[in-house]
Order: C-alpha cells, then structure tokens, then sequence
C-alpha cells in the first residue's frame, strides 16, 4: 500500500478520468469528508454506473481510467475490491434469496467476531435497530419492498465500510417509503462519519442530501 | 490506476483445459483409426503404408448397402425430426398443449437411446403390443405373421426409434432459441397481416431458430448416421449399418479384421462430413426456395390439417417412448403371456429375483463411471465460466460451435482409435480410460445446460458480497453456487444420463471388459429373452431417470422455506 499522500479522512476522487474507446465518460475531481454527502446527477448513460464501478474495484477492463481513488488518504485504487472497504447498495435490495434474513446480516459481519453467540447477539441487535425484532429466520422473500430495503442498508452497514455508495437505491420504492428509507440511510451514514457519493437523477434525493452535488453531461 | 485486480493464476487458463478434456481424446483417437486405416498399425506387424485396408474394405460385399444405409437412415431421421419439430412449434407454440409438451421433454431425454429403442422394439413387432391390440379381430392373427421388426432391411423400425428420441432433443433446442428471439410478438404481428398461424411462424421466426439450432440439427444427423447400440437392437442384420459392422470386426477375435474395422471407422467419418457439407447446401437452396416463395405474400389462411398433422407427428414419438416403457415394465414381471393376448395372464417378480444379482456389478460400474465423469465435468465448467467471468474472457459463438465439435464427429471414428491406441501402448483400458471417453460427450451437454443461468446470474450479488469484505471464493461457495443449485443439479443429472446412455464409448474404450447396464442391455438384443431385456432396460431408465428425480425435488426440499428460489 502507498504512503499516505494525502492526509485528509474521507473519500478522495483524484483527477479520475474514465474513458471508452478514446472518449472521456466521466472526468471528475472530488473529496467527500467524512459524514459528508456527494450527489452526482445525470442521465442514463452518462457513465455514473461506471464511476461507481471503479470507486469499488469492479470495472470491466474495457474501460480506459487514469487517477486514483483515496479512502482516509490511503490509495486504493489497486486493491481487490474486498479489500477496500466500500459498502455500495443498489436499487435492488440485493438480499441473498437462499439465506435467512439474520444470515443475510451476518454474511455482513466481520469475521473478527468470532464466537458464535456474539454474532448471534450483533445480529439481533442490528435487528432492532431498524425496527425488525424476531426476524432472524424469516425468508427474505416475505419481507416488504421497506423492510428489504432497512435490511440491506443494515447489512452493508456490519461489515464497517469507511465509505458508502449509493446506486439509485431509492427509486425502486414508493412515493411515501423513499423519503423514509432516503432519511434513514443518510441519518445512520452521518452517525458512522461515512463519506456518501450517492448516484441519482432524482432532484429529491439531491435536495433531501444538502450536500455539493456534481451534474455529468449527457454523453456524445 | 489499473483496472479490476487481476492475478495471474492457472484459472486463467481454464478454458483451455476444459476444451482440451473434450479435444485431446477425439483428436487421439482420430490419429489411431486413420494410421492402421493406412496401414500403419506396429503392434499387429503393420509398419509400412499401404491401400490396402482401404482397398478390403471396398470390396466387402455389404460396403456400398451398409454405406447407403447410414446416409438414408442420417437425412431420414433428421429430416422427419426436424419437419415434425418445425411444424409442430409452428402451429402449436404458446398454447397450453406446446406447454405440456415442453414438460414432458425432459423427463423423455434423459431416457437412454437402448432402453427407447427395446421399449419401440416391443411396441412394433409382429409379436409386440400394437400386433396383440389389433389381433386376432383386426388382422385375423393367431400366432405373430413373419414379417422382419424390427431389423427390417430398409432400416426402417431403426429410424422411427431414432426418431422418437431426437424429436424431444430438437424440441428442446428449439425451445431454447424460441426464449431468444421475440417469437411469439413476431408471429401476431405476421397474423395480423392476414398470414396463416403456421406459416406465419415459419416465415418470420423459423429462419432466426434455425441459425441457434443449426448445430443441434448437425448433431443429430452425424448421431443418427453412425448410432450403434439403436442399430443393433433395431436395425437390419447382414448387412448391418457401417458403424455396427465396424464394431463387430472390433470385436472379432481375427485380429486382422482391425484394419479393415478402422477403414470402415474412416469412410464413416467420411460419409458423414460429406453427408454434413450436402445438408448445408440444402439448407441453402431450402432457405432461397422459401424467400421467393414468401415474396409471393400468399397467406396460407388454411391450415387446419397441418396443425392437426404436426400435433399427430409430435404425439407419435412421444407416446411411442411412453408406451414403449410400459411395455418393458409389463415384460419384466410378466409370467405366462401367450399371443394374442394384451396382457399376460400372470404377474410375478421371478425375472426381477433372478437377475438381482447380475444387476448389481453393472449398476455400481454405471453409477462410478458416471459420478466421476459428471464430477469432473461440472468441476471443468464451473472453473471455466469462473475464469470467463473473472478474465473477461467471452466465449464467443464461434468458440462454442467448438462444444458441439465432438457431437459432429461419428462416435465410432475416434473411439476404434481410441482402442487402437491403448493396444499400441499397452495401458489397461479400464474404468478411468472409459470416464475419460464419456467425459468427451457429458461435458458440452453440462456446459450448455449451466453455462446460461450461470451466466445469467446477477453480478451485483458478487459486487455486494465483496463490497462486505468477501473474497471470489467465499462468494463463489458462499453465495453464487448456492443460488444456482437448482441449475447445477439439472446440469448434473443431463450429464448423468449421457452417461448412462453411453454404449459405444464403454465397450470399444473398456475392450469389452467394462461392464455397464448399458452394455449388459444391448448386449441382451440378440437373445430375445423379452422378460430379461425389460429388466436391463428398465434399471438402465431408472439409473438415467432416479438423478433427474432428485434434481427436481433436492432444490425444492433445501429452499422450501425460500419463496425466490423456487418454481424454476
């Protein structure tokens, strides 16, 4: 891993520049301090997806990107994306269709914690954190578009990310749960001090953020 | 700033190995048929290059009917399979009779080709089911009429038995391509022009299926050409097929004959590229027929009995295959049955007691050499479509036409090589050498049935479960093959049943030492001892169905309590 070069905490996007096929999508230069948000708004198309993939470590290898990606003034833009300690969630709550809702969250948990009842006892917990007490065995297909949602954001939450982004994630869910979901997951990221870039083309989720907010050009 | 983090391990390379598991053993065998085909063959005393196993196997007397025979047999099977497919889709697709259809098929593929072809054996012979239903008030019979079915001289009984077999296999890849292409919105569309249901059909969607289903169809016809095991229960004696001469001079105690058995293995593989390379002219001439014809704008409103024709096709095959079983069961516990009766008079368990004991060693050799080539198939596949999806490495189209390779070349080219090759140096053809053979055909049908749900698998699971700090491996055990289970047991249980189906690949590769049910059930053909074939017949079905079974029914069993992983 490099030298801290830059010793500010938070998410640092530096002089990153995406390119396909010779053409820049996405040419952005950004810091996010800790319990800060950062909106990015844009058309489909306009390479926020990809921006995100690459903050994560997931980007296809036809992409051509130069700069470098800093969390807590550590270079990461080499690591694994395991290793880099971004949560993400997405539109889609993501949950694991085959496992238990509490096995979902301690998929999330980190495996420091190793003693079995521990686990257990940090599951219930996170549980009755987001208002889900007794559902450690439930079937995630029963639960509703609001309760997956609490779940997910939950989830990503036990595995101690230093820094989260957001893909759309409140677009899937009605008019009335969104402002609800938009409200938790931004109240529970600025308790945790977390960085948030969050992805959107909805002006409410711009306005609900308060934060500096970046506008991509349409592509082409 | 590199991209995604890539290390360069041997999984890189998997591909490859997966390809070459399917390649290096055709590729083998083809060099071991051709050499002693010219002459060349050390362990025999063959050393130089000669015509003349060429020239002796020429002057056999049954060449040119045997060769006649494979070609008849090839486009007859194919083309009937594929007419009745075609029309029956045409006319039938996205009704709930084409859906009940559809769930028949698999249950009908993992049949074994043996079992299918005694089952059509039984149902047609002078002394078989159909003969006893219309006797004596229909034909006047009182005791079986002497008329040669099967084995009739045209081949005739064999290419119905293939084609109730390779009907559900086309079916099925039909189906497949149909998911493909907007087929259904197609056809309205052309309805609503004023064209006939089928022709509709046939104008606007058949020429997209029939790019997907080319190779399919391909498969089929060099399958139906050389087929031994259906040839021999089904087919004309004296001459038989090619491919069933060339394995009766294998196994002729005259070791000399081998060079004439590889001659014969290389005209069959010459045949039936020859045969291959006229189809795709035909296709060509077929499919330029059609466009002028289309071009016309006739709308061939009237098509009442072509549907009526094509449902009568697909049911014939179908209910063939279903009846026919019913018929080994009836056999096997038959007690006295005298003609013309429909049933026999007695049940009993005395051929089931009897031959428990000879079951057992063919039903463990069976189930070992199956386990072992689905294992390292599916070990094979998933390392492969990991790589592809970890590397970015597309299989492209044309890379999987390499898949189907193996299912082009005639079985009996590269496995009398094969033999060959294991009598020039010396290794004892066992078990492990006849798992490696069936690996050659269990592992594209396991790659072609996993590889679209794996493929198809939502990659923001794998995205998430490492955004939480999960390695590629413990999501991949954790997360990604759990999901799949379903698909990956299906894929299991085809390959399985490939397996057990394998007649050709066991008795050239095994020398004839390896004994599976298989072999055991086919090699019962020329006894005619009904009662013993349907219990051979019958628990090589189950060895193929009871995996299937537990396909369907393990998923539903684990994810019961898990609404989004069932009702696949």
């Amino acid at each position: 891993m490099n030298q801290p070069d830059d010793t500010r905490n938070g998410l640092t996007v530096e002089h990153l520049c995406i390119r396909l096929g010779g053409e820049v999508l996405v040419d952005l230069d950004a810091h996010i301090a800790p319990g800060h948000i950062l909106t990015i708004m844009g058309p489909s198309g306009s390479g926020k997806s990809t921006l995100l993939s690459v903050i994560i470590g997931t980007t296809a290898p036809a992409f051509d990107v130069s700069g470098r990606i800093l969390l807590d003034g550590t270079d990461i833009s080499r690591l694994p994306p395991q290793k880099r300690r971004v949560g993400i969630l997405f539109q889609d709550d993501m949950l694991f269709p085959h496992l238990s809702i509490g096995a979902n969250l301690a998929f999330g948990l980190p495996p420091g914690i190793r003693n079995r009842a521990q686990r257990r006892a940090r599951v219930v917990e996170a549980l009755a954190d987001i208002g889900l007490e007794g559902f450690e065995d439930r079937d995630p297909a029963t639960l509703s578009g609001g309760q997956r949602a609490r779940v997910a954001l939950m989830r990503m939450l036990l595995a101690e990310p230093r820094a989260l982004l957001l893909d759309e994630p409140f677009s899937g869910l009605d008019a009335a749960l969104r402002d609800h979901i938009r409200e938790l997951v931004f109240t529970l990221a600025r308790e945790r001090q977390l960085p948030v870039l969050l992805v959107t083309h909805d002006e409410a989720d711009a306005r609900a953020a308060k934060g500096e907010r970046v506008d991509l050009a349409t592509p082409g | 700033m590199t991209r995604l983090h890539q290390d360069r391990s041997l999984l890189r390379h998997a591909p490859l190995v997966m390809l070459g598991a399917m390649f290096i053993p055709v590729m083998a065998g083809l060099a071991g048929t051709f050499l002693p085909a010219i002459g060349y063959f050390p362990a025999l005393g063959g050393d130089s290059l000669s015509p003349g196993p060429i020239l002796d196997l020429v002057r056999w007397p049954g060449f040119f009917k045997a060769g006649a025979l494979s070609i008849t047999t090839g486009v007859g099977v194919t083309l009937l399979s594929l007419a009745i497919v075609i029309l029956f889709t045409a006319a039938w697709q996205g009704t709930r009779l084409f859906s009940a259809a559809e769930r028949l098929l698999s249950p009908l593929l993992s049949v074994p080709h043996a079992a299918a072809a005694f089952g059509v054996a039984f149902l047609l012979a002078p002394s078989g089911w159909l003969a006893r239903v219309m006797s004596p008030w229909a034909t006047g019979w009182t005791t079986p009429p002497d008329v040669l079915i099967p084995q009739d001289p045209w081949g005739l009984t064999m290419m119905a038995g293939l084609v109730a077999k390779e009907v559900p296999f086309l079916l099925l890849m039909t189906i497949a391509a149909l998911g493909q292409t907007e087929s259904i919105k197609s056809r309205t569309i052309a309805q609503s022009l004023g064209y006939g249901r089928t022709w509709a059909w046939m104008t606007v969607v058949l020429p997209r299926v029939y790019e997907q289903i080319r190779l399919p169809v391909y498969a089929v016809l060099a399958y139906a050409m050389s087929v031994v095991d259906v040839a021999i229960i089904l087919g004309p004696n004296a001459p038989g097929t090619l491919s069933a001469q060339v394995v009766s001079w294998m196994s002729d105690a005259d070791l000399a004959l081998r060079y004439r058995a590889s001659a014969g293995a290389l005209a069959q593989l010459g045949l039936v590229g020859g045969t291959l390379i006229l189809w795709r002219l035909m296709e060509l001439s077929v499919g330029c027929a059609a466009r002028r014809w289309a071009y016309l704008g006739r709308r061939m409103q009237r098509d009442r009995v072509l549907r009526h024709a094509a449902l009568l096709g697909a049911a014939a095959p179908i209910l063939a295959v279903l009846i026919g079983l019913a018929s080994l069961l009836v056999w096997s516990f038959a007690g006295f049955w005298s003609y013309p009766d429909v049933l026999p008079l007695s049940f009993t368990w005395t051929t089931w007691l009897r031959h428990a004991s000879d079951l057992r060693d063919p039903i463990m050799e069976t189930v070992r050499i199956g386990a072992m080539a689905v294992g390292i198939s599916l070990a094979l596949t998933i390392i492969t479509l990991e790589a592809e999806q970890r590397f970015n490495l597309k299989l492209t189209t044309r890379r999987l036409g390499l898949l189907y390779a193996p299912l082009l070349v005639p079985q009996v080219a590269f496995l009398v090589g094969l033999q060959t090759l294991a009598l020039e140096s010396g290794l004892d053809a066992g078990t492990a050498a006849v798992t490696v053979a069936h690996i050659v055909f269990v592992l594209p049908y396991v790659f072609l049935s996993i590889a679209g749900p794996y493929r198809a698998w939502d990659a923001r699971y794998a995205t998430i479960s490492a955004a939480m700090g999960a390695g590629t491996q413990r999501t991949l055990w954790k997360i990604r093959l759990p999901m799949l289970l379903g698909p990956l047991l299906v894929a299991a249980a085809i390959g399985f049943a490939v397996s057990v189906g394998q007649y050709l690949p066991t008795l050239l590769v095994g020398a004839g030492r390896v004994q599976t049910l298989t072999t055991e059930a086919v090699a019962l053909a020329s006894g005619g001892d009904r009662r013993v074939i349907g219990v051979f017949a019958l628990t090589q079905t189950l060895a193929a169905a009871v995996p299937f079974m537990a396909a369907i029914a393990l998923p539903r069993f684990f994810w019961r309590n898990r609404r989004a992983l069932q009702h696949r």
